[in-house]
């Protein structure tokens, strides 16, 4: 691992810019954290509400076994240590839309302590983020403060949803590393199946803490950028951020500690208005719920159940199929193209290091752009795994030029039909006889004797001109090696 | 004939098993008795049309024969910090104004279940915080108790002082209350009724307006311990519905009530004598000895070294967890709306205006305690010594089996002669509070009176969930104290 | 430990109850009263006691993932001060 130096060079000299990122992630129960309401996007105001969730007088929470196990499978994702004995504390502030007063959650006892997440950069190091902890929380409903100018309207349909809050170390140093994070968390999480990771939803938010200071020295002053919901805003905000706070510090000033909102109409960060920067909390722990206990059973039985984790099933990729690590990287990022690769595969007719190097490059390339064309998932993709090995199979045994494979794979995205029908409508086979390529080829030098002169006496780019004309003639289903085989050997005569 | 209103819930319920009346003749005495009552501000809510219809229904059950509920066509009252499905709950406070429940409490539904009918809500210190009833938001509750040849009023005690009243009045045949740092025990002692706390996670807290919920627990006030025994045994459950609900099964705690307590040690705590303690509460507590003695049981000094500390600890526990369970109450979406400008103001005039004075001044407390810098010397400490406070009594009962006490330190006082300071008035619960906090049972029992005719009440403490091993010793003390036979001479009502 | 005039304001402030200036002094009086009560509690010795965070002899019981609750929007708002469109009303918060 590599320290990379990512200063940024001010007017008075270099800053580090120092981030540390806390991931809320709505976990996929059907119900809340505490109580038995369906936690659906969407639904219509307070619908999705119990007495519970609404904080009435003597009401009382139950906790969700699903969103336990969920908290102790995202741990072991993160290679983190899972806790035995949790406590749930109230966090208690006013604002209206948490109707208890308070809100319940860990402090200091959570149910997951320090793990790690790795990650990968563009110039392929892998960076290691510690992460300090998990703990499970429950979100609040929402206010709505743009439809009338003076009243602001509280639906409670989020309020107990539940949520793990990830903290990671301030181990950040740049904008491409808090993407990279956020990008494999989300990965994580949804190959867990532990959360949805839709950002746009906000299923998954992050606060983004953001300090600078002269390098080697002790951390800054942060500023902390609530509820940043894409990967593009926290590029977005972090930058402006850094800019922001340099310029004062530039200037001499110092920094507030203060909590920011992300304004994505301007690509700026502002401070919040009439919050009490500092709030005090008043931690206690929750009177109505005993200490959380896991048993060596339960965390033993929620182990042998996870599935086969990214970062495992990269080195599998590697070690298996002898997949370059940026390859392999991509492929077992998301659980979803891991499924049609292997797929695929499962229908590749012979499977070599070669065949399957050709898949790979053909979901990487091909696939991804017609997929980010169109705005589509790759669960939605028009090629389907199968026809996309068929395709494969049809190259790999020289069936058809990789050249017109591409328009092949173009009519198999439009037209959803299998490959050897479009071939064979088409036509499209690749000639491989070498005797009516011969014949082709004489043609060819034969209406350009000129041509063959110049060649023969030391002009060798012409050679492919004479491709291409052998190209047109053929309509480019000539198997390349074979004619420039021929056409090398008739040339030399 | 004994009048309807002055019968035990027993023999009410062995009246209506012999036809001897009909529930509904039951409860028509007693929604009468109510309103020949009323002067003593016992209930906040009445609800005769309601208590009529239950108690046709019973009357029907009854005719037919049909499996008996245990309580049918009872008549009782229910304090008013129970949630009752669309019957007004107030908490006795301005804040829920005209707050009706969309649910209802577990405890409350159990005695429906059981065939209780309901004569209305009771009236108690607001947010259950007080023991005298004087911080209610409807009025201070008048104890039926009287001195001859004066007409002083005395407080029925706190905090389910309506509860008590109720049922020393002839009101209600048995009424519910709750109890966090002595709210049955020491109103029942000022009345001269039967008060009990079970143990905590006894009943379910599902419903109950919750004020510290690490000590609320819900109980019976009642005319005798067999009522209580009968009336604990419909209250409590497991409820799965609250996580600090005991799975323990629920005995018949009736058939507990054997009267022998040959052989059984009980504990006399020596810190228990507390500065101050008046000379006829001592006389009575060596009374109860005697008493205890005479009936075959062995008597023990025990120490339960940490008690003078139990009251200024849970004076930080109770108004700390008060704090948090009380910001609820913001006028967002039930209760009393004191309109603002801005959000911030409508929490500060709403609850400015709805809570009183004593509910303040704890939630203050509650929130200084818990605030930034003050948590480790405040919460933590007082968490620490309230275990300290447990393990005294564990310790002492691998000694002695259960433990006896004073109830009260002092005998009721009279409204208006009440202690302003506050600290004085929450000495009103130095003997009862140590039990709130190790979480285990305790039963008042009446067992004597002042020079001037005031009601003095006994106390058994016993381990968790050995309610009834303490009902059974209560039982055999007001066997020995003759305590209602000696009231029916001295006692007047309004 | 004694709080002052700016404490009590600080406090009720966290507790969100405006106290008139009239009771001010009155109610510090009380607080720093019961306060000082309650500093006898430094007297105890609690080196090595562990804090009784609950006095349930339960583990925690838990709920399965059911849909089983809420869907009443109309007794969720049954006792609201103000309502409209299905939503709890307040006077607009600026963030």
């Amino acid at each position: 691992m590599s320290e990379k130096n990512n200063y940024i060079q001010g007017k008075t000299g270099p800053w580090e810019v120092v981030i540390g990122l806390e991931v809320h992630a709505q976990i996929t129960s059907k119900a809340k954290l505490f109580s038995g309401a369906s936690t659906v996007f969407g639904g219509d105001p307070n619908t999705q509400v119990s007495f519970i969730d609404a904080g009435f007088p003597g009401m009382l929470p139950l906790i969700n076994n699903f969103c336990v196990e969920q908290a102790i499978k995202t741990g072991f994702g993160l290679n983190a240590q899972i806790n035995k004995i949790s406590i749930f504390d109230r966090k208690n502030y006013f604002y209206a839309d948490l109707p208890q007063g308070y809100q319940i959650s860990q402090h200091l006892y959570p149910i997951v302590g320090k793990g790690y997440l790795e990650i990968e950069l563009e110039d392929g190091t892998v960076k290691r983020i510690n992460i300090t902890r998990l703990h499970l929380e429950q979100d609040a409903g929402k206010s709505i403060h743009d439809q009338h100018p003076n009243k602001s309207y509280i639906d409670l349909n989020r309020s107990g949803i539940a949520l793990m809050e990830i903290v990671s170390e301030p181990d950040i140093r740049s904008v491409e590393e808090a993407q990279a994070y956020i990008k494999k968390l989300r990965g994580l999480l949804r190959y867990l199946g532990t959360c949805d990771g839709n950002m746009e939803q906000g299923s998954l938010r992050a606060d983004v803490n953001v300090s600078l200071r002269r390098p080697g020295e002790d951390y800054g002053t942060r500023a902390e950028i609530k509820n940043v919901n894409s990967v593009r805003f926290m590029g977005q905000a972090i930058t402006y951020e850094i800019q922001r706070q340099m310029e004062i510090l530039e200037n001499g000033g110092q920094i507030d500690q203060e909590t920011r909102l992300f304004d994505a109409s301007k690509g700026i960060t502002r401070s919040m208005r009439n919050k009490e920067n500092a709030h005090d909390y008043r931690y206690f722990p929750d009177p109505d719920l005993p200490p959380l206990v896991l048993s060596d059973e339960e965390i033993e039985r929620i182990r042998a159940l996870l599935p086969e984790l990214p970062d495992a099933k990269k080195a599998r990729f590697i070690r298996d199929y002898q997949l370059s690590a940026y390859d392999a990287g991509v492929l077992s990022s998301e659980l979803e193209t891991v499924s049609y690769f292997e797929t695929a595969l499962k229908h590749l007719k012979e499977a070599n290091e070669k065949s399957i190097k050709q898949l790979a490059n053909w979901i990487i390339g091909e696939l991804f752009a017609a997929l980010n064309r169109d705005s589509l998932l790759i669960e939605a993709s028009k090629v389907s795994p199968q026809s996309l090995a068929e395709l494969i199979n049809f190259i790999y045994e020289g069936t058809i030029s990789g050249r017109l494979a591409k328009d092949i794979f173009t009519e198999m995205w439009e037209t959803g039909e299998h490959p050897d029908k479009i071939i064979n409508a088409k036509g499209l086979v690749q000639v491989s006889d070498e005797g009516e390529i011969a014949t082709v080829i004489e043609k060819i030098l034969n209406e350009n004797q000129d041509k063959v002169m110049e060649y023969q006496s030391g002009k060798d780019k012409l050679f492919g001109f004479f491709v291409g004309q052998v190209m047109k003639v053929m309509q480019g289903k000539g198997n390349p090696t074979i004619i420039n085989k021929v056409l090398l050997e008739k040339l030399k005569s | 004939m004994t009048k309807l209103t002055e019968l035990t819930l027993c023999e009410a319920r062995d009246g209506l098993v012999n036809k001897q009346f009909s529930a509904q003749e039951l409860t028509q005495a007693h929604i009468e008795k109510i309103e020949e009552t009323r002067a003593l501000n016992a209930y906040i809510t009445e609800t005769p049309d309601i208590a009529l219809k239950m108690a046709q229904a019973s009357d029907e059950k009854l005719a037919k024969k049909e499996e008996l509920r245990p309580l049918e066509g009872l008549p009782i009252g229910i304090k008013d910090l129970f949630c009752t499905k669309d019957i007004r709950t107030t908490a006795a406070s301005k804040i829920l104004d005209d707050y009706k429940p969309q649910y209802e409490s577990t405890v409350t539904q159990n005695l429906w279940d059981a065939g209780a009918v309901l004569l209305g809500k009771l009236n108690l210190d607001e947010f259950a915080m007080g023991s005298s009833n004087l911080t209610s938001a409807y009025g201070p509750v008048i104890s039926p108790w009287k001195i001859e040849g004066n007409d002083r009023q005395f407080v029925p005690g706190g905090s389910s002082g309506g509860s008590v009243a109720a049922v020393a009045a002839g009101s209600a045949l048995a009424t519910t209350g709750t109890d966090t740092g002595g709210s049955i025990r020491q109103p029942a002692a000022f009345a001269g009724i039967v008060g009990l706390k079970p143990t905590y996670g006894r009943c379910s807290r599902y419903g109950i307006v919750a004020f510290a919920s690490s000590l609320d627990q819900a109980g019976p006030l009642t005319k005798d311990v067999r009522d209580a025994a009968l009336m604990l045994k419909i209250m409590a459950s497991h409820d799965p519905k609250d996580a600090t609900s005991a799975t323990i099964p629920v005995p018949d705690f009736e058939k507990l009530l054997s009267g022998n307590i040959s052989k059984l040690k009980i504990g006399i705590p020596k810190e228990y004598r507390v500065e101050g303690l008046n000379p006829e509460i001592d006389a009575l507590w060596a009374q109860g000895i005697e008493w205890l003695k005479s009936a075959g049981a062995e008597i023990q000094e025990i120490s339960l070294p940490h008690t003078k500390y139990a009251l200024p600890t849970y004076y930080i526990l109770a108004p700390a967890e008060a704090s948090s369970n009380l910001a609820r109450y913001d006028g967002v979406r039930f209760g009393l709306r004191v309109p603002g400008q801005t959000l911030d103001e409508l929490y500060e005039l709403t609850r400015a205006e709805g809570f009183g004075k004593e509910v303040k001044r704890r939630i203050m407390i509650g929130t200084y305690v818990l605030s930034a810098g003050y948590y480790d010397a405040y919460y933590l400490k007082a968490q620490k010594i309230r275990r300290l406070i447990q393990q005294d009594f564990e310790e002492a009962f691998k000694k002695v089996d259960v433990i006896l006490t004073p109830t009260t330190p002092t005998a009721a006082f009279a409204i208006g002669e009440e202690p302003k300071d506050p600290v004085t008035m929450y000495m009103n619960d130095v003997l009862t509070v140590p039990a709130n906090l190790a979480g285990i049972p305790g039963l008042s029992v009446p067992a004597s009176f002042t020079k001037e005719g005031l009601p003095l009440g006994l106390q058994i403490l016993g381990p968790a969930f050995e309610e009834g091993r303490i009902l059974n010793v209560g039982y055999v003390l007001e066997q020995a104290a003759q305590f209602k036979e000696k009231a029916l001479k001295l006692r007047t009502s309004t | 430990m004694t709080i002052d005039i700016n404490t009590v304001h600080k406090i009720s402030r966290l507790a969100r109850i405006k106290i008139p200036e009239t009771e001010v002094e009155s109610l510090k009086g009380d607080l720093n009263r019961i306060l000082g009560w309650i500093e006898q509690l430094s007297e105890v010795n609690t080196d090595n006691v562990q804090p009784l965070y609950n006095i349930s002899l339960e583990n925690m019981p838990r709920r399965e993932d059911q849909i089983n609750d809420g869907n009443y929007s109309n007794a969720i708002l049954a006792n609201a001060p103000e309502a409209e469109f299905g939503m709890f009303v307040v006077p607009k918060v600026v963030e």
